[in-house]
């Protein structure tokens, strides 16, 4: 599943930019389960202090359900910008993006804070857990946002706790934990919410060779017990190799992409 | 749901930096101290003079000279004795009027003296005024006629001229003059608003008093009417018959309830403006509310992002952050309530300034604590609920 659009496309000589589909939104129906993800011609122009910055100049992808996908490039690429757009943490400017099968491209505020909420699980560099807060309040978080009772909350937080491998580690707090346990804090907290697609910027940036690889197997391992699909940006392309399918972004498009193992 | 957690997150929030958030409140908590307080007291001279007013007695007829109006000087009387008569006729009853000619005297016993209050009084005062006597008789009529020289001391000057010993059938000398004690007063009770004691007091007749005193004229004039359905139309009637006797000139009777009128604007604008400067104190409180809540949003952008990463709306964060800011200014309050009351009580006890907290000032002080927090916290807490999730995120 999920790798029936893989396609190559030549890289030109420096300075040609290939603007390709990699897997383009003409898919035909039926020819696997819909996207989780998709993304036609989506660009994203920020306007800071009079300038205009294309951070994305025409991306288009999809993602299906256990897809692991690794988005690659160097800084500057606008791999960020491309996960934030995914996760409805940003609106594109222009083109069409599709989150959960919902068109966010026109959505307000609201509704997307649900998508984040019910769709996608983030998982930041920065683990971006809450200080003196303990894992199970950290990994319950989500559900605070949609309303689930106390009780239904604490089990659910544990139980996700357990599948990244902290359930020992309930009470503690973020300080009281290794890098590598609060990264796995947080996959759990992106975990909690049963969303369709994680979204993991970076995920190994801060922690070492070891623990980073921890971190994408467990990734991988959630992946197939769970069905969910995995994106996770990164700019080393060792990790990259671990994914099953890679895109390639420099300057704000889609240069190529890898067909992995 | 949402908004317990919201609670708990605040509580946890202004738990964590406690010295700051009692700081913060402390302006809020010397606001509402300060309005409690002073709205005590203001409250406190209103009832003080309000039963003053009362416990002279009821359905009382004020005569005084001139046109009674706010702020207007006393003026100097010309009654005498034989004005008094024909009020008394004019009424009716001779029984209900009461005249008094006032003056401070020395009072001397052995070796004992007080400055006091020397009323010379008619022997109808305690049917005008509530007197009630504790040892003895009040002055008589024939007293007043005969001009005899005999006094009804106040429970105070008794009692600092002679002690325990008995006080009645002897002598005192007031203003050097010799008077036999036949009665002694009970006490009022009432401290007086000033400080003056009301119960260093000397009774004489009037006559006699206007003897010592060298004078004809009469200062006060006082008629208890018989019901309080006439008492404006017999103050009127009155009135006229003086102003016949004394073409030109302006008198007014005044009852208690005009008296609690003017005292009652008086002191409730007093109140007020207490109150008012009060409450810029709360104001300042209110502002160094907002300042904090500012702070806190930037030094807690990168939460806020992650907050919305994983789904709270821009409604969740706002009402977060206000909370905390209504939770502030409420626990405020309630601190600022509860010293404003015991101070009030405190002053009230320990000094002759008086203070009453009515029901409605500390809910009135709770209800504005509370709509402080929420006017000053809006602005910070909008400013968290905007925030942009990725440039939160990115923040150091």
């Amino acid at each position: 599943m999920g790798k029936t659009f893989g396609e190559r496309t030549r890289a030109g000589p420096p300075g040609e930019r290939a603007r390709s589909t990699v897997t383009g939104p003409g898919a035909p129906p039926g020819a696997g389960p819909d996207p989780v993800l998709e993304a036609v011609e989506v660009t994203r122009t920020y306007r800071l202090e009079g300038v205009s910055v294309e951070a994305l100049r025409g991306v288009s992808l999809a993602v299906r359900p256990g897809d692991f996908l690794a988005i690659v490039g160097p800084s500057g690429s606008g791999k960020s910008t491309l996960m934030h757009l995914l996760g409805g943490l940003d609106r594109p400017t222009s083109g069409t993006l599709r989150v959960g099968g919902a068109d966010v491209s026109r959505m307000g505020r609201d509704d997307l804070a649900r998508i984040r909420n019910r769709t996608v699980g983030f998982v930041f560099q920065a683990f971006q857990l809450l200080a003196r807060t303990s894992a199970v309040d950290n990994v319950a978080l989500p559900l605070v946002y949609r309303g689930t009772r106390r009780s239904e909350r604490r089990e659910r937080a544990v139980a996700a706790l357990a599948a990244v491998g902290m359930g020992h580690r309930l009470r503690h707090t973020p300080n009281q934990l290794s890098g590598g346990e609060q990264q796995r804090v947080a996959i759990a907290r992106a975990l909690v919410g049963e969303p369709q697609v994680i979204l993991a910027d970076e995920p190994t940036g801060n922690l070492d060779t070891q623990r980073g690889a921890e971190v994408i197997d467990l990734l991988g391992r959630l992946r197939s017990e769970r069905g969910m699909a995995v994106v996770v940006v990164t700019h080393d392309t060792g990790i990259a190799g671990r994914a099953s399918r890679q895109v390639h972004v420099r300057d704000g498009v889609v240069e190529y992409v890898v067909d992995g193992p | 749901m949402r908004l317990a957690e919201a609670w708990r997150v605040a509580l946890t929030a202004l738990r964590t930096n406690r010295l700051r958030s009692a700081l913060t409140m402390l302006g809020v908590v010397i606001g509402v101290s300060a309005v409690v307080l002073l709205v005590a007291i203001g409250t406190g001279a209103k009832v003080e003079v309000e039963n003053q007013v009362q416990g002279l007695g009821s359905n009382l007829l004020l005569v005084v000279p001139g046109e009674l109006s706010f702020g207007s000087a006393p003026t100097s009387s010309r009654l005498t004795l034989s004005d008094v008569d024909a009020v008394g006729r004019l009424v009716g009853n001779r029984e209900v009027v009461a005249a008094t000619v006032t003056s401070g005297e020395v009072i001397r016993t052995g070796n004992r003296e007080v400055f006091a209050t020397v009323q010379g009084t008619t022997e109808t005062l305690p049917n005008v005024f509530s007197r009630p006597l504790a040892r003895g008789e009040y002055l008589r009529r024939s007293d007043v006629d005969t001009r005899r020289r005999v006094a009804v001391l106040g429970a105070s000057s008794a009692g600092r001229l002679f002690g325990d010993r008995e006080p009645i059938g002897r002598q005192v000398s007031i203003a050097g003059v010799r008077f036999r004690v036949v009665g002694v007063l009970a006490r009022t009770g009432t401290s007086a608003f000033g400080g003056a004691d009301p119960d260093l007091t000397a009774y004489i007749p009037i006559t006699a008093a206007q003897r010592l005193l060298g004078t004809q004229r009469v200062d006060g004039l006082a008629v208890k009417a018989p019901d309080l359905a006439g008492i404006n139309a017999l103050g009127a009637r009155i009135v006229a018959a003086l102003q016949q006797r004394y073409p030109g000139e302006k008198f007014s009777a005044v009852t208690q309830e005009q008296i609690l009128g003017v005292v009652g604007r008086i002191l409730g604008l007093l109140t007020f403006v207490l109150a008012a400067i009060a409450s810029i104190s709360l104001l300042v409180g209110g502002v160094g509310i907002t300042n904090i809540m500012l702070v806190s949003v930037r030094e807690r952008t990168r939460e806020i992002g992650l907050r919305k990463a994983v789904g709270a709306r821009q409604r969740d964060i706002l009402v977060q952050f206000l909370i905390e800011a209504v939770l502030l200014t409420t626990v405020g309050g309630l601190v600022g309530i509860g010293l404003g009351v015991a101070g009030a009580a405190l002053i009230d006890r320990f000094s002759p300034v008086p203070a009453a907290v009515v029901w409605w000032s500390p809910l009135l002080a709770f209800g504005v604590s509370a709509g402080v927090g929420v006017f000053f916290g809006v602005a910070p807490a909008r400013r968290a609920g905007r925030l942009d999730p990725v440039a939160a995120l990115r923040t150091e």
